[in-house]
């Protein structure tokens, strides 16, 4: 199969004379690789952490209580766990402890520890066993019924334009990339015409010799073949070097929201086998081209 | 006798402009040397393009090997095309390739391996007197050296038809004689073959061979040796 895709002996290699690196080809598909991987890097990652973010959100709820009174605000925040621990819907109920609202303070207050009379909302965090409206709405009645100053916040709808704007940005490395393939397939159409442009006289003798449109074909999708592999290891080179820079950057911001787009291993592999992939439609396109071009022949 | 070719009522117009040949009958016998005769313009090219199926006439009927040419599918003409071998007048060698790499390609792409080319292109080359001059390009070739290859490279494939058009043009007398009787040879082998060509010394030089000339695109052919459909007798 390969072997009739591919012109493959020597005597065949001749007729077409390659230069490796000869053309501007090789260079501009090892751009186009370059942006596309990258592109498709970026949109995996931003993909993987928005699913990391609405997997660590999906089903938590936040409970707030203002209250100023703090022995009022500690009994309030009693009744509420008391209430949604009744729920079958809750699979957890956590008092957010004072260390943990004093670290969310500390950008604006300071670390050298809270005023005690500074009046602090209690958290509740409350982890739903599904998301389901239904469930959502029976804590809201919960809470409400032990302390109605009291307020649910869904984590999810929270940071939903956040969750939009990672969806944007995934979408739009998928149409980056679309563009990318396209382009790539406009040059390797120009490539193959220019080619053909060039060989004509070869193609007009082999043609009359008795050559068939595919067997002339497989003359240029090998060495169009060879070019954008040569073309798409360079840019995966370059992209891998960029993207192993970036890393770096990402893993100094820890494990928050921008260090949580991961790159699994099935990325690592897609990303891999783009040159690849990038080859076939080459090879594709150019076997398009020349067989379309040759059919203007008799 | 077989009828290679038959070409009935034939005419080829190209774009608007008025005919180049016009109402051509005639039919060629398998196993017959025939010469091409005609001033230029008189069509002996645009007759040589339709029978190596470089085009299809404007009008009229075609039959090659026995199929009709001028209806038969694109993709089906190449398998014939490999029967008709052709020397161009100007000789279309590829430039890049050794002198046996031209030679060899009727039969790599007919599909013969590597192993089983050498032999065959090794003896004709040698037949055209080109042996040490095999890896040559046709830049380093002189003219006549260029004709004599694309005359191997016409041959090699043991052609039912070779078509050959001003074939000793730019060869001296001697080397003219060898490759007439390369084609004699050929012709003998059951090869029919048809020589364009503009010296009518030739011409006395193949026992038996018929003569077609072209007169401003149309057949003159005062015998009807060549008519076709053949003339039956009693009827004119």
């Amino acid at each position: 199969m390969i072997g009739e895709f591919f012109s493959s002996s020597p005597a065949d290699r001749r007729l077409l004379p390659e230069g490796r690196f000869a053309g501007p080809m090789p260079w501009v598909i090892a751009i186009m690789m370059f942006l596309t991987i990258l592109a498709t890097a970026s949109g995996l990652a931003v993909s993987s952490a928005a699913r990391g973010m609405n997997a660590d959100l999906a089903g938590k709820l936040t409970v707030q209580l203002i209250e100023p009174n703090p022995v009022t605000r500690e009994a309030q925040t009693r009744a509420i766990i008391a209430e949604l621990g009744k729920l079958s819907a809750v699979r957890a109920v956590t008092l957010v402890p004072p260390a943990d609202m004093q670290a969310l303070l500390d950008p604006w207050l300071g670390t050298d520890g809270l005023d005690p009379d500074l009046p602090l909302p209690a958290m509740i965090d409350v982890e739903l066993a599904k998301t389901a409206p239904q469930d959502i709405l029976s804590v809201s009645q919960a809470v409400t019924a032990a302390s109605p100053r009291a307020r649910v916040n869904e984590n999810v709808k929270w940071l939903s334009p956040l969750s939009g704007l990672f969806d944007a940005l995934t979408w739009l490395s998928v149409m980056l990339v679309v563009l990318m393939a396209g382009a790539t397939i406009a040059t390797v159409v120009l490539a193959a015409r220019a080619s053909l442009n060039t060989h004509r006289e070869t193609i007009d003798v082999m043609h009359m010799l008795g050559a068939t449109d595919v067997q002339v074909a497989r003359l240029f999708q090998r060495r169009i073949a060879l070019d954008a592999l040569l073309g798409g290891g360079i840019g995966l080179l370059a992209a891998l070097i960029v993207m192993l820079a970036l890393s770096g950057r990402f893993a100094a911001l820890g494990d928050g929201l921008a260090g949580s787009g991961q790159m699994l291993w099935w990325h690592w592999l897609l990303i891999v086998a783009l040159p690849a992939l990038g080859a076939v439609i080459a090879t594709l396109a150019a076997r398009i081209t020349v067989v379309n071009a040759l059919r203007k022949l008799l | 006798m077989a009828t290679i070719v038959q070409f009935d009522n034939v005419g080829l117009r190209y774009g608007t402009g008025s005919e180049t040949l016009i109402d051509l009958s005639f039919s060629l016998v398998k196993g017959h040397f025939y010469f091409l005769t005609g001033s230029s313009g008189a069509g002996k090219t645009s007759l040589l393009k339709l029978l190596y199926l470089a085009q299809r006439p404007s009008r009229g009927l075609i039959r090659l090997f026995g199929e009709d040419m001028v209806t038969m599918a694109r993709d089906k003409l190449p398998a014939y095309r490999r029967r008709i071998g052709v020397v161009f007048q100007d000789f279309r060698l590829v430039p890049h390739l050794s002198a046996f790499d031209n030679v060899a390609l009727p039969l790599r792409v007919a599909g013969f391996a590597d192993k089983d080319v050498e032999r065959p292109v090794t003896e004709m080359l040698r037949w055209v007197g080109l042996a040490d001059r095999s890896s040559a390009r046709p830049a380093t070739l002189s003219g006549g050296e260029q004709q004599r290859v694309a005359i191997a490279r016409a041959v090699i494939g043991r052609p039912d038809i070779l078509l050959a058009d001003e074939p000793t043009g730019n060869v001296d007398p001697e080397m003219a004689a060898r490759l007439l009787y390369l084609f004699d040879s050929l012709n003998q082998l059951g090869t029919t073959v048809v020589v364009a060509t503009h010296d009518m010394h030739l011409l006395t030089q193949i026992k038996g061979a018929q003569l077609m000339r072209l007169e401003q695109g149309r057949l003159n052919d005062p015998t009807g040796a060549l008519r076709y459909p053949p003339k039956r007798e009693g009827l004119e």
